[in-house]
């Protein structure tokens, strides 16, 4: 008999229940499976109603985020064996409206990001015979990171100030926003200061830093926001000593 | 489809959890944090006592006098002694996200962290070290 563990799912099942419970399965321990398998394995041979969202299984999609013993995670990237000897607790990603079983609405961030302007805006576009937009190494690498998210979510389930501010535009957001203004071949920095400096934008960050800390990716997000209040606070301070000079 | 983003026939029961009052016990970060943003109320209270201190200096030597007689009564000084602690913590923590929000590049590479937290610190010590030595030269 192969040892085996104790998965406990939430379930959210709105034509019947009103709140969320929990359902425990028994699925095997194998030395090489990740959260991840253990949930396809209860939807293949258990249980075929329980819901959640995966895709891709090498912490590329960002879909299969949920909470593992309370700690926002990657499941494709959990190792079931880390969890020895269980059970394994695994609940939808915090502050998010849960739709069924493990799957939340994703509507609000995707909102948020659009908000942002993540892509390169160009006061003037170049035409294509003109050639291509020439990048050195220094300057991709000033962004590089931040452009490695891949809204995943673990760093919105992870920051108490979203789940009492929902307002709040949010880790990723911020992250991606200052990718773009990074990259030597946007000028959309001031377009996007005016829509972060918003009330509901940076400056509802009070650095609790667990957004950089869950992250998969190694984005730091915590970062991206730090350095994005010092550009708006050189900003507010040079508008106010030159006026003229402020866009 | 419907153009109509909000269109509703199946709409789905969504589940909003509330976030419970005691969110912050759940993860000791979080404690951490609460305790930071609790405790800038002493990082004020030092301020008040600089300014207060400035008022009495520009009152006279009486005034002075009296002040340093009400620092040094029980009250003031286990105020002062926790307000210490707090600033004290918050002077870490700050070190501490420094290279958060400041990033140095030098020949096109990433300063270390630790670099940045060091000469944060190295600073703090030279500073510190400046007024001891005006103060105990006195």
């Amino acid at each position: 008999m192969p040892p085996t563990l104790a998965l406990t799912v939430a379930r959210y099942r709105p034509e019947r229940e009103s709140e969320p419970s929990f359902q425990t399965y028994e699925v095997p321990l194998r030395k090489d499976w990740v959260v991840l398998d253990a949930l396809n394995y209860v939807k293949d041979r258990l249980d075929g109603s329980l819901s959640f969202r995966w895709s891709c299984r090498m912490g590329v999609c960002g879909s299969c985020g949920m909470k593992v013993n309370g700690s926002p995670k990657l499941t494709c990237a959990t190792f079931l064996a880390d969890y020895m000897p269980g059970p394994v607790r695994v609940e939808p990603l915090d502050y998010f409206p849960v739709v069924r079983d493990l799957v939340v609405d994703l509507t609000d961030f995707v909102r948020k990001l659009k908000h942002v302007k993540p892509w390169i805006i160009r006061e003037k576009e170049k035409a294509p015979s003109e050639g291509e937009y020439l990048q050195t190494p220094e300057q991709l690498d000033s962004y590089k990171q931040f452009s490695m998210c891949i809204n995943c979510m673990l760093c919105y389930s992870a920051c108490p100030i979203y789940g009492l501010e929902p307002g709040f535009i949010g880790p990723a957001a911020v992250a991606l926003a200052q990718r773009y203004n990074m990259d030597s071949r946007d000028q959309g920095a001031a377009e996007r200061l005016k829509i972060l400096s918003e009330h509901d934008g940076l400056w509802q960050c009070t650095f609790v830093g667990e957004c950089t800390k869950v992250c998969p990716k190694h984005v730091d997000p915590a970062g991206a926001i730090q350095q994005y209040k010092v550009t708006a606070a050189t900003h507010w301070v040079k508008s106010l000593l030159l006026p003229w000079s402020a866009r | 489809m419907s153009a109509d983003p909000h269109y509703t026939l199946y709409h789905p029961r969504w589940y909003r959890r509330r976030v419970s009052v005691w969110w912050w016990l759940r993860k000791r970060s979080y404690a951490r944090f609460v305790l930071r943003e609790l405790t800038s109320v002493f990082v004020a209270f030092f301020a008040v006592i600089y300014l207060w201190q400035l008022w009495a200096v520009v009152q006279g030597p009486d005034a002075y006098a009296r002040f340093l007689a009400r620092l040094r009564t029980p009250l003031f000084l286990a105020l002062d002694a926790v307000a210490f602690l707090f600033v004290l913590f918050h002077a870490v923590t700050w070190f501490n996200l420094t290279p958060k929000a400041m990033v140095v590049r030098l020949r096109g590479t990433r300063v270390p962290d630790a670099v940045i937290i060091g000469l944060n610190y190295a600073a703090w010590l030279v500073l510190s070290g400046m007024v001891a030595f005006v103060l105990l030269r006195a």
